[in-house]
């Protein structure tokens, strides 16, 4: 009788965010969706209500389902037979559930028979069903894909395919292939139009996250003798339709009930979906982006659980006398830990915010013509979170990794075996770090909201909200880091030399990040008193780093980077 | 096929997760200590219910309780589950109810609600656990009853065939429709509330709730009458005020005491008269009863 939402009173301090009301507002079409459809909110209140009930309920299924069949997806996981993936059969139980709760198209439209929720609440609970098992988060977040056809495919199309991702049926994104996997451009698979305007798909895709999904959007070179990414472009396979099997699934270190699958296309008819040759340039930048928060989300629910875990056993764990928690080599790593899962998950939720605002500008730009002052706040919501999107996903599955370590550190010699939780959380970490992009390619797709300045415009405005008297000293604090910040950014942006900067990136960014997150855990302590812990332990740490990484630059010569060279 | 179906559940104290102040010093029930939850056999039940409404479309799943006001609570948690609506019996004059005066109140709900094919119940509720309501009931309308019953295997011709968990093995059995089938815990969970049909039927409300309710909330009750609840009296079900409340309970409470089990197993008699005459006449000789 476990709930994953309302045993966690911060969920539902992030989903109360006073943003909140405008989002929902813009979202719900000032609530005249209430006419048409005798589920949507009434106002704004009707729309928090609606969202906690059915968030209950995902925190139910994680809590009473989910979790406690995570272990046996583990270790049965999924096979194949005859090129179709078949489930481990706990995965099956914990698909129906969703189903059956109507969970499955959580932020489609109603028209197609979702739930029209904002990205925010259906990214907390993404961040739920995580922490009760990382690898089932992936086929349920597979839904983001629905949004990927909502935004760029044709109203046929959407009408065919939405209303069943919302019933249940499941997605995948088939991008990389054996030699394309950071590098996209280099996709092969290659497509060919029909007289009839649909198109054969032939290739090999591999390490596909449930590669034998219902419906597949799947990145293809439509343009014969080209070689980069303006050759590419995306189209929408019906699993119906058949022509895609799967050749093998990978034998993988964790998150082992998600089928990682090798593909082989064999005339597979699938449908273009938006324009030719915007397949990689536009669709999948798109999708990539829902994807990092879908991952930023799994982070923090891994943090959650391992830090969970490390309390409990912290507590229950008796040594020289008392409970190891009294030690302060163990207490100051759980609050650390603490810090760090506060610190990631205020960031998630601030990305997702914005993501909402502009997504939901973008959406109602196609219902009528945004006003200027739309327009202005939409690009400047839409900065914000292509800017914090990187941060999110590569600072809080970094975090989530530190957080599934020390969580076995604190289990001691009983962590390493296989009869605690810890391990598998360990295991299923790991991947966080790496796919829909590494921590390095974050650094890549935030660097220039580094040299542009959008992080410290950003930290500017948190700054000039006023805190109680108690919260001043450490928000002084804050400034005299952001000026370390500053100073470090115009060190290196100063030098012209790009190997030089390339090498400085990560530090600047973490760096940005550390105080981005410090500024976000301030103003959640200020307005729930609950976060002042997490907030100071935060600071420390990111005064640490900030520090560390402010005299790594200043007392670094440029010409050194050639020390780091290897051959 | 459509199927009128009616499911008998109860709204009860968590006597899962009892607490220290779960007893008052009286050794009653501390209702304020303990949640109110769906009782978690008739939850089972519904389930059965659910899927016959879903192998049978067109059928519809009504819920029928009995207690207090505040048990429509459970017949939301049933419209969220899939079921279509619910009944609450409630009135003053059923109150301190025991087993026989309650059979007879649902009973008689049951004949007001007029044509049924089949009456679903949890085993027992665990603020009782006498198992006694779903078949008195069954003797009352004079029809069938199926006890321990883990899973419908089949429902076709105006028959039910019902795999029932017994203590050694299981037992399939057949009846003819209508007829009382009670659920044993071991039958699959209910399926989760589903998230669109919690949106749409969260505002329901029987007449009683409704009348402390805003206007605003009363005039939506208006607009959608889908999300009116029903409430019905003894007097409405044509009670015999004799026959129902504390007037109608033979059962009357001597005193209450904590005790702690000695025998570690049950005794399991055989269904001839005699056996069951001598373990009356036992009970009778050490106080148990009478």
């Amino acid at each position: 009788m476990a709930n994953f939402y309302t045993d966690n009173p911060d969920l539902k301090h992030h989903l109360t965010h006073p943003l909140m009301e405008k989002i929902v507002a813009l979202k719900e079409r000032n609530y005249t969706d209430a006419e048409k459809f005798d589920y949507a909110p009434l106002d704004y209140a009707d729309a928090q209500d609606s969202y906690d009930k059915v968030l209950e309920i995902v925190g139910e299924i994680c809590g009473d389902i989910i979790a406690p069949n995570a272990e046996d997806v583990d270790h049965q996981g999924p096979r194949v037979e005859n090129g179709r993936v078949i489930y481990a059969d706990k995965t099956k139980e914990n698909l129906d559930a969703c189903r059956k709760a109507g969970l499955m198209g959580m932020a489609m439209p109603r028209r197609f028979g979702g739930l029209n929720f904002p990205i925010t609440p259906y990214i907390m609970a993404a961040d739920i069903v995580s922490r009760a098992d990382t690898g089932f988060e992936n086929l349920w977040g597979l839904q983001d894909c629905a949004e990927t056809i909502y935004e760029f495919a044709d109203e046929e199309q959407k009408a065919k395919f939405i209303p069943r991702v919302c019933k249940g049926e499941t997605m995948s994104m088939d991008l990389t292939e054996p030699d394309a996997g950071s590098d996209l451009q280099s996709v092969m698979l290659k497509a060919t139009e029909q007289p009839d305007g649909t198109w054969l798909l032939n290739g090999v895709k591999r390490f596909i996250t449930n590669g034998d999904s219902d419906i597949h959007l799947v990145l293809a070179r439509s343009e014969a003798g080209t070689k980069d990414g303006r050759g590419l472009s995306m189209f929408i396979y019906d699993k119906n339709d058949g022509g895609v099997n799967v050749r093998r699934i990978e034998n993988k270190m964790g998150i082992k009930g998600s089928p990682t699958c090798e593909l082989t296309y064999k005339n597979a008819k699938a449908v273009l979906c938006g324009s030719r040759r915007m397949g990689l340039i536009k669709y999948v930048m798109a999708l990539m982006n829902g994807a990092r928060l879908g991952i930023a989300a799994q982070s923090v629910g891994v943090s959650e659980l391992a830090y969970r875990e490390a309390l409990a056993y912290a507590k229950d764990r008796k040594q020289f006398g008392k409970a190891i928690i009294e030690f302060p080599a163990v207490y100051e790593m759980l609050s650390v830990m603490k810090a760090k899962l506060d610190a990631s998950r205020s960031l998630l939720y601030a990305c997702a915010r914005y993501v909402d605002i502009y997504k939901i500008y973008d959406d109602l730009a196609k219902e009528r013509t945004l006003a200027p002052e739309e327009r202005k706040e939409s690009k400047y919501y839409s900065r914000l979170a292509d800017a914090l999107t990187p941060l999110a996903k590569g600072m809080g599955s970094e975090y989530c990794n530190q957080n599934a370590y020390d969580c076995i550190q604190i289990h001691g010699g009983s962590g390493f075996m296989k009869d605690y939780a810890c391990e598998r959380l360990y295991r299923d970490a790991r991947i966080t770090s790496i796919y829909e992009g590494t921590t390095q390619l974050q650094v890549v797709a935030a660097i220039r909201h580094v040299t542009t300045g959008t992080y410290l415009n950003l930290i500017k405005e948190y700054a000039s909200e006023e805190v109680k008297p108690e919260l001043q000293a450490l928000k002084d604090r804050l400034a005299a880091m952001t000026e370390r910040y500053a100073k470090a950014v115009e060190t290196v942006t100063s030098v012209d030399d790009t190997a030089y900067g390339d090498f400085m990136a990560r530090r600047l960014v973490e760096m940005a990040g550390c105080i981005v997150m410090s500024y976000l855990l301030l103003l959640d302590a200020n307005r729930n008193d609950s976060f002042k812990r997490s907030a100071e332990v935060y600071a420390n740490l990111a005064q640490t780093e900030v520090t560390k990484h402010s005299d790594f630059i200043a007392n670094f010569n440029p010409a050194e980077v050639a020390l780091y060279k290897v051959d | 096929m459509n199927l009128n179906i009616i499911v008998l559940a109860k709204q009860v104290p968590d006597t899962r997760n009892v607490g220290k102040d779960a007893m008052k010093e009286d050794g009653t029930i501390n209702r304020a200590a303990l949640p109110a939850i769906f009782n978690p056999e008739d939850l089972n039940a519904l389930e059965q219910a659910l899927r016959l409404k879903d192998s049978n479309p067109g059928s519809t799943v009504t819920l029928l309780t009995m207690g207090l006001p505040r048990a429509s609570e459970i017949i939301r948690e049933a419209i969220y589950r899939g079921a279509d609506g619910g009944i609450v019996l409630t009135d003053r004059t059923l109150g301190g109810a025991d087993t026989l005066a309650t059979s007879y109140s649902l009973a008689q709900a049951v004949k007001k609600f007029g044509k049924y094919d089949i009456i679903l119940g949890g085993r027992q509720a665990i603020d009782g656990d006498t198992a006694q309501v779903g078949p008195q009931i069954a003797e009352k309308l004079g029809i069938p009853q199926i006890t321990y019953a883990e899973e419908i295997l089949d429902l076709s011709d105006g028959h039910v065939t019902v795999k029932r968990r017994l203590e050694n093995g299981v037992e399939t059995v057949k009846a003819p429709l209508p007829c009382v089938v009670t659920v044993n815990g071991s039958a699959p969970d209910c399926r989760p509330r589903n998230a669109m049909r919690v949106q749409k039927f969260k505002y329901a409300a029987s007449p009683s709730e409704a009348a402390k309710l805003s206007d605003e909330r009363k005039a939506l009750l208006e607009k959608r009458p889908y999300l009116n609840l029903q409430e019905w009296s003894a007097a409405y079900v044509d009670a015999d005020p004799a026959q129902i409340g504390l007037p109608g309970s033979p059962t009357k409470v001597k005193a209450i005491e904590n005790v702690v089990f000695t025998a570690k197993d049950c005794r399991v008699l055989t269904d001839n008269d005699a056996e069951i005459e001598d373990l009356v006449k036992e009970l009778i000789t050490n106080h148990t009863i009478g």
